[in-house]
């Protein structure tokens, strides 16, 4: 079996192990590659429907044309979408794009917060979330059923073993658990697989005229295109190949302290 | 309902093809291979030098890094230490973290690998294990130095219980031991006699120095004597893992989906493979039905599907089928029982204790389990016998066990030694996975025989149970104990204590007794030779339809004629009805009297009764015989419980 539909197949088994397991189950879309792959693989577990809902936590500062693109894919691929908001936050104006913030601080509230107030309001206690391990060191040490304590803390001291495909489906009332059916892929295996598959993904990820691309997609004031000329697919499959830079290298919020990120994740952000 | 059209040029991508499949013709658009590896070994054998040699010697660290980091450590007047290369990677500062099972990627001219698991960190175990779990083969430091430490034999202990055969030993830090030949060569002779008693067959050892390269992407001038491949030729050399060919299909149902007009069944193909028209049987329940489609979506339409597949299938016959059932081809299905042998080696905080219950996850099946039976514990870093105070029966945090496992319910398993997917499981403790265990083979009995009938009778289509799969399902086959004997010769007692003892031991067991029967069933009949021998024949037919249903039906009755026995004897099969004849002298009868009724037939007030005014026939051939004026209670009930164990294990039904 050639090495993608390898992890095609885990990913599969895991999203179904999950759908079995937990009552109520949802799914992040962040509109990324990542994410876009990750319903494009739960299409494929459930030979083309989709039995979940699909949570996007919108911080109202996406970049437009993303909103445009969840909009239609919805449609034309029949999707259930919830679109959670932290309305208190944004009402009273303290975010980062405001100047009354830090980066770090925003991503705290409009997403961290923002996810866990959606989280709550529809008691779901399964999150499929699209993180790779080797995007950033923190999802690194992430197991594919990742347990969240009541307050939605990691405690990423103490994971359970996993093994053999046999994972923490048991778990307290009032804590949930993340899935992370992507978390052995990498950044050059998504691409792969979207060429494979043919997966329409937003063209923010392709150079523009001015030799610019993004490689990551987050909110439009904290993150920043790269220098690349990859206009297509291949391009950015062959571009990944020889790169030594690291994926979130256009997200600013990773780079406000050391620690930033890992903060955040054990928080609960995803 | 198959969705391929939705796909084909979706108007935001730019520069897609047509859907490309299975494209790995082409090299420059093959996707890349990786191959996963887990590195192991004593704390401070240098692993984590190991790695951050490894990764600066095959290019992989971005540009600048190393002179960045040394410049940082002559700062500092620090010497520089490969070993935080990686922490200072990670984490793009200086402080140490622990480390979780991080991953970290590298790439040869052959391939990219994954270190699953890079070391540095506390409650090793239990990420080894995870890491290990997951990895296609393993390298294993040693100090050249130190020489074998108790984790160097622990993680070869585990890595192979774990199913890891891709396995190097390096020899680490040989500058410390002046480059010797004879020291490695001690240390391999050490280790490769550990690992053989294990049954672990090593790829090779190589002797490195990771703190100078030595040996790992270059052969070192220092060992001239080593004629050997380097470690990256001997990662070269690792295949990364395939599913055998030519297995025994077993496809474990992981769900059934009514999403629209379909009703598929979910599931990985875990060993063999399987195709449209293949007659089916699914343990537990042993229904049969044929595949009618594979089912995928967006792929092209194909008639089979091999081992590693997430698929789905439906069937030509709907049948009733859930999460937990495993479909395999009728004449190789798995074994299916409440019994099995196991090794053990246990995660969790709180110990595997005899006595408690706990959770078996295998495959998909989930059962409530105990341990039936404790063989031994192991401290698995010396493979000795762990001795326990006298009643405490548990396997401990890090110790292997080599048990007995009963489970609730019977699972349909394989030993690890004929198929891996099937043969292993975890032990969830509460809300969490604990330990995990492989399935020793043992004689467990087959049920091919059933499946051999078959092609002959309808059995399967009619939904029948046959006695043997019940035989399977309870761990022993229904039959008629017929205590026959005079009044006072001590049957009830031995029938009453008789059930209890085989209710015990987890065996269905039914006592049909005479005063029951006499004012129920047969509250018609009276003590005539007529009435007695209808009395006999009705108790027959009952004790029989009880032995049809897989129980153990012990009757209590004088019943004092042969051929009203020799009747009911022949109302069943050979070998199911076990004549017991309880024998004791008219005169103990006569004194223990526990009814009165001697002293009443002596007097006359009761007629035809057995010994006093009414014959007894003695059995000829009984199969056991109770002197009752010699044997206890407890004495006669365990000959009879040995016969049984002994009549089962000859039809292989007892395990």
């Amino acid at each position: 079996m050639d090495y993608l539909s390898k992890l095609e197949n885990q990913s599969i088994y895991i999203m179904r192990e999950a759908f079995n397991k937990f009552e109520n189950l949802a799914m992040l879309w962040s509109i990324g590659k990542d994410s876009t792959v990750l319903l494009w693989l739960a299409r494929k577990a459930f030979f083309g429907h989709v039995p979940f809902p699909l949570v996007h936590v919108d911080t109202t500062y996406k970049i437009p044309s993303m909103i445009e693109y969840r909009d239609r894919l919805v449609r034309d691929w029949n999707l259930h979408l919830i679109v959670g908001k932290n309305e208190a936050v944004l009402k009273s104006g303290i975010t980062y794009p405001n100047g009354k913030a830090t980066r770090v601080e925003c991503c705290g509230t409009l997403k961290k917060d923002g996810l866990k107030a959606v989280l709550e309001k529809h008691h779901f206690t399964g999150v499929i979330v699209g993180v790779r391990r080797d995007e950033e060191p923190t999802r690194a040490k992430e197991r594919y059923f990742s347990p969240r304590d009541k307050n939605m803390e990691w405690n990423v001291e103490d994971q359970p073993p996993e093994l053999w495909d046999q994972f923490k489906t048991d778990f307290e009332k009032g804590t949930h658990i993340r899935i992370h059916p992507l978390l052995h892929w990498t950044e050059l295996n998504i691409w792969e697989y979207i060429e494979r598959e043919n997966i329409p993904v937003i063209p923010l990820y392709f150079a523009n005229g001015k030799g610019e691309r993004y490689r990551s997609l987050g909110c439009a004031p904290c993150t920043f295109p790269i220098k690349s000329s990859a206009k297509n697919v291949r391009e950015i499959i062959e571009e990944l190949r020889h790169t030594k830079t690291t994926e979130r290298s256009g997200r600013a919020q990773d780079k406000e302290s050391e620690d930033a990120f890992e903060k955040l994740r054990r928080d609960g952000y995803m | 309902m198959i969705a391929t059209k939705i796909v084909r040029q979706a108007p935001h991508s730019r520069a897609l093809g047509q859907i490309n499949y299975m494209d790995n013709t082409n090299g420059s658009s093959s996707p890349s291979e990786q191959l996963k590896i887990v590195i192991v070994g004593h704390v401070d054998h240098g692993k984590s030098t190991f790695v951050g040699r490894l990764f600066n010697d095959t290019g992989s660290l971005p540009e600048g890094k190393l002179e960045q980091l040394q410049k940082v450590s002559e700062r500092r007047g620090v010497p520089f230490e490969w070993a935080n290369l990686m922490d200072a990677l990670q984490s793009e500062r200086d402080q140490n973290i622990t480390i979780d099972t991080a991953q970290i990627w590298f790439q040869t001219k052959k391939r990219q690998y994954v270190i699953i698991d890079a070391p540095g960190h506390k409650e090793f175990l239990k990420n080894m294990v995870t890491g290990a779990a997951n990895a296609e083969a393993a390298l294993l430091l040693i100090d050249a130095h130190e020489g074998v430490q108790e984790n160097s034999r622990r993680h070869g202990y585990l890595l192979n219980l774990l199913g890891i055969r891709q396995i190097a030993v390096l020899v680490n830090k040989m500058d410390l031991e002046n480059y010797s030949e004879a020291r490695f060569k001690q240390i391999e002779r050490e280790y490769r006699q550990w690992l053989s008693s294990i049954n672990v067959e090593p790829k090779l050892f190589i002797p490195i120095a990771a703190k100078h390269g030595d040996n790992i992407a270059t052969r070192s001038a220092n060992m001239p004597w080593w004629s050997g491949p380097t470690v990256l030729e001997t990662l070269d050399e690792f295949k990364v893992s395939e599913r055998p060919e030519g297995q025994p299909l077993r496809f474990p149902i992981q769900d059934v989906y009514r999403f629209d007009d379909r009703r598929i069944l979910a599931g990985r193909v875990e060993a063999g493979a399987i195709k449209v028209g293949d007659r089916l049987i699914f343990a537990p329940t042993n229904k049969t039905s044929t595949v009618k489609t594979v089912e995928r979506w967006n792929a092209p339409p194909q008639m089979s599907a091999q081992a590693g597949e997430s698929i789905g299938i439906t069937l030509t016959e709907q049948i009733f089928v859930e999460r937990g059932a495993i479909a395999a081809l009728e004449v190789a299905p798995p074994y299916e029982l409440s019994k099995f042998k196991a090794r053990i080696f246990w995660l969790g905080r709180q110990p595997f204790r005899k006595g408690k219950r706990y959770k078996l996850k295998l495959g998909t099946q989930e059962v409530e389990c105990e341990i039936e039976h404790l063989e031994k514990v192991i401290d698995a870093s010396t493979l000795a016998t762990v001795t326990r105070e006298a009643g405490e029966e548990y396997v401990g945090r890090h110790e292997v066990g080599e048990v007995t496992l009963r489970t609730r319910k019977p699972v349909a398993f394989d030993a690890i030694s004929e198929i891996i997917p099937t043969g292993r499981f975890v032990i969830v403790d509460g809300f969490d996975v604990s330990g995990g265990g492989i399935i020793v083979a043992d004689n467990y009995p087959r049920r091919t025989s059933d499946a051999l009938h078959k092609s002959d009778n309808i059995f399967w289509s009619q939904g029948k149970v046959t006695a043997s799969q019940r035989a399977l399902r309870n761990g022993h086959s229904g039959c008629i104990v017929w205590l026959t004997g005079l009044s006072g010769s001590g049957k009830s007692s031995i029938a009453t204590e008789l059930e209890r003892e085989l209710f015990n031991l987890g065996k269905h067991a039914y006592v049909l007794d005479g005063d029951n029967i006499r004012h129920g069933l047969n509250s018609d009949l009276a003590f005539s030779p007529e009435d007695r021998k209808e009395n006999i024949r009705r108790i027959g037919e009952v004790a029989k339809l009880f032995a049809d249903a897989g129980v153990i039906a012990v009757t209590s009755f004088i019943s004092p004629y042969r051929a009203d026995r020799e009747l009911v004897r022949k109302m069943v099969q050979e070998g199911e009805f076990i004549e017991v004849f309880v024998n004791a002298p008219l005169e103990v009868c006569e004194q223990r009297d526990p009814k009165g009724l001697y002293a009443k037939a002596r007097a006359n007030e009761i007629k035809e009764f057995t010994g006093i005014s009414a014959p007894y026939e003695a059995p000829e051939q009984p199969e056991i015989v109770l002197p009752t004026d010699k044997l206890t209670v407890g004495e006669s009930v365990t000959r009879i419980v040995e016969y049984l164990h002994v009549q089962d294990e000859e039809t292989e039904i007892s395990i």
